[in-house]
């Protein structure tokens, strides 16, 4: 039997959340051995980046999400293109698809997120992808790439940020899309009714055909196994020779399930990022970690979250103690041309909330308040300013007599009491 | 030591030559009037000007020690670092996704629509000083450390 490999910390993910964690070990930590093991076989990437990969060929040293000697120059060993099949936390240790084991004293779980993909017929089909990684977009792009008369069509299901996306990467590659959306608008979890329609019209604009309240019952293929077509829930064919399935992403828990590690609807962590097993720390799209707008632990699947805690779940790794200040879903896109940014909560779930919003010509801006205080925006066109409304919301500013002002046309920083942008942009009193 | 630009928010009378010299800076043809009538695409200044009745100041990138835009930052574009504190963005890499403003506690960052960019203050590296400092008239603009002590680094008196 071969000897074990033993690391101070051991990272399963190679995306945001890892990446975060690894520089803040770093920072207080510059010996400790640290491996990084990932199924995917790339280099730390940015995600959002597939959907260039796929439009214009974006190659991948332009995808990186660090510079290309970032795990030499922080001596970080690699684990890539390898799964980890089981979790020992008995014996702080992890058994590796090819058998290997490697022994940890900290442990990040930075798996991220599975597509779902629902029972569906069809769904093995030639032609069906999922649209999350670097691989889907390299299978998307060489199965295109097999069409050389005919312009392809594809059939997108579901009409969020991940569907949109993937729509407006086709359109540049010139396949006529369609999607179908489950509920009554696209970015229907991230937007507001007015914001979608600002997308939806940009969408149609550009020759993209939504079907809105309707299901894809299932996906039908020719003979030769490749997509032929979409029957829609009320029975109505959609022509296509591609569909992409973008209903979602779940957290990918498959490892700890089973263990002791307590799982709601993501691996549940502490605001110092660890699970309910000492040692062993969450953070990213498995991660149900702390959202600042709901006061609750919950699940918010995008990028900058996972970075930021990582980050502290590096730092508390390597004993250096710091809290999570906590995440909100936060969104920020320009599809087809259309600026759009919304955090925190974007419909009131009830009449206790205030809402104040104001549309023209150049921008739409809608801010959500409860009790005096911010909980959700929505800002498109001129989105420059919205940070200034983030950062209202994210420490809790008290808003209730300025707040008129949040969504006027010369909203700034000038806007809010003096003593916050004094003590922001002036020189601090000298110190002698 | 981190250095960033302060406002002196009683000696602004809110003229726009920071705005406009930063503007100027940052054109093919560094000059005054070129860069704001003649090239084809005007560059986006770094700076924005807020003003309300008597009151005026300028806002540019505060080079946060946190830097939540570095944090946000989708692509790794954006970075901080370690020895200057300067944020800096690697264009290269910026992909117009535009996170870095939703986190921005100024509303320092700036679109470059029309290259899908982001523009941001660098204190003009390269210069001695920041043209917005140079040049206004009421030494309404400081450049100095972050903990508000005065720049004395090499060359200037």
């Amino acid at each position: 039997m071969t000897k074990a490999k033993q690391v101070q910390y051991l990272i399963i993910g190679n995306s945001a959340g890892g990446i975060g964690a690894v520089e803040a070990i770093r920072e207080v930590d510059k010996a400790g051995a640290i491996t990084i093991i990932s199924d995917e076989p790339h280099p730390a990437y940015s995600r959002p980046l597939i959907a260039e990969y796929l439009a214009e060929g974006r190659p991948l040293e332009s995808m990186l999400y660090r510079r290309a000697d970032f795990y030499e120059k922080n001596e970080i060993q690699t684990l890539l293109g390898s799964r980890v099949e089981r979790l020992d936390l008995g014996e702080q240790a992890v058994v590796m698809e090819s058998g290997e084991r490697v022994e940890w004293h900290k442990l990040l779980l930075a798996t991220g997120g599975t597509p779902i993909v629902p029972p569906m017929e069809g769904s093995d089909l030639k032609g069906v992808f999922t649209f999350t990684a670097l691989d889907d977009a390299k299978g998307i792009d060489q199965f295109l790439s097999g069409f050389e008369k005919t312009t392809p069509r594809a059939l997108v299901i579901g009409g969020g940020l991940i569907g949109v996306s993937a729509t407006q990467a086709l359109e540049e590659r010139g396949v006529a899309v369609c999607i179908v959306e489950m509920r009554d608008r696209v970015l229907n979890m991230i937007l507001d009714e007015e914001a979608s329609a600002l997308e939806e019209e940009a969408l149609k604009k550009a020759g993209v055909e939504i079907i809105t309240d309707h299901t894809v019952a299932k996906i039908v293929g020719d003979s030769d196994g490749v997509v032929a077509e979409a029957i829609l829930d009320d029975g109505r064919s959609v022509p296509c020779e591609l569909v992409i399935v973008a209903i979602g992403v779940r957290p990918r828990t498959e490892l700890v399930t089973g263990t002791e590690i307590e799982v709601n609807r993501g691996i549940v962590v502490d605001l110092q990022m660890a699970t309910s097993v000492p040692d062993v720390y969450a953070c990213g799209d498995v991660a149900e970690a702390y959202d600042f707008v709901y006061g609750e632990n919950r699940l918010s699947p995008i990028w900058p979250n996972a970075y930021v805690g990582g980050r502290i779940a590096g730092f508390n790794m390597a004993g250096h103690p710091c809290d999570y200040p906590g995440g909100t879903a936060m969104n920020s896109s320009n599809y087809f041309g259309v600026d759009i940014v919304s955090a925190g909560l974007v419909m009131p779930p009830d009449d206790t909330y205030e809402v104040l919003s104001n549309q023209c010509d150049e921008y739409y801006r809608k801010v959500l308040l409860k009790d005096g205080l911010v909980v959700g925006l929505v800002f498109a066109g001129d989105i420059e300013k919205s940070g200034i409304i983030y950062n209202l919301m994210k420490d809790k500013v008290q808003v209730e007599t300025f707040k008129q002002s949040l969504v006027a046309d010369d909203f700034g920083l000038i806007s809010l009491p003096e003593e916050i942008w004094r003590s922001h942009l002036e020189m601090p009193p000298a110190v002698d | 030591m981190t250095k960033k630009i302060y406002i002196k928010e009683a000696v602004c009378i809110g003229c726009h030559l920071c705005h406009v010299y930063c503007q100027q800076h940052r054109s093919q043809s560094k000059d005054l009037i070129k860069a704001f009538k003649k090239e084809p695409f005007p560059p986006v200044s770094g700076v924005r000007m807020e003003e309300k009745g008597p009151v005026a100041f300028s806002v540019r990138c505060q080079q946060c020690e946190d830097s939540p835009c570095v944090s946000a930052c989708l692509t790794g574009a954006l970075s901080r670092d370690g020895e200057s504190g300067l944020v800096d963005v690697d264009l290269e890499r910026c992909v117009g996704c535009w996170t870095c403003m939703l986190v921005c506690p100024f509303g320092a960052i700036k679109r470059d629509s029309r290259q899908s960019k982001m523009v941001k203050c660098d204190l003009c590296q390269g210069e001695d000083e920041p043209v917005c400092v140079v040049n206004c008239p009421n030494e309404a603009l400081v450049c100095a450390e972050s903990d508000g002590s005065p720049d004395d680094s090499e060359g200037k008196g």
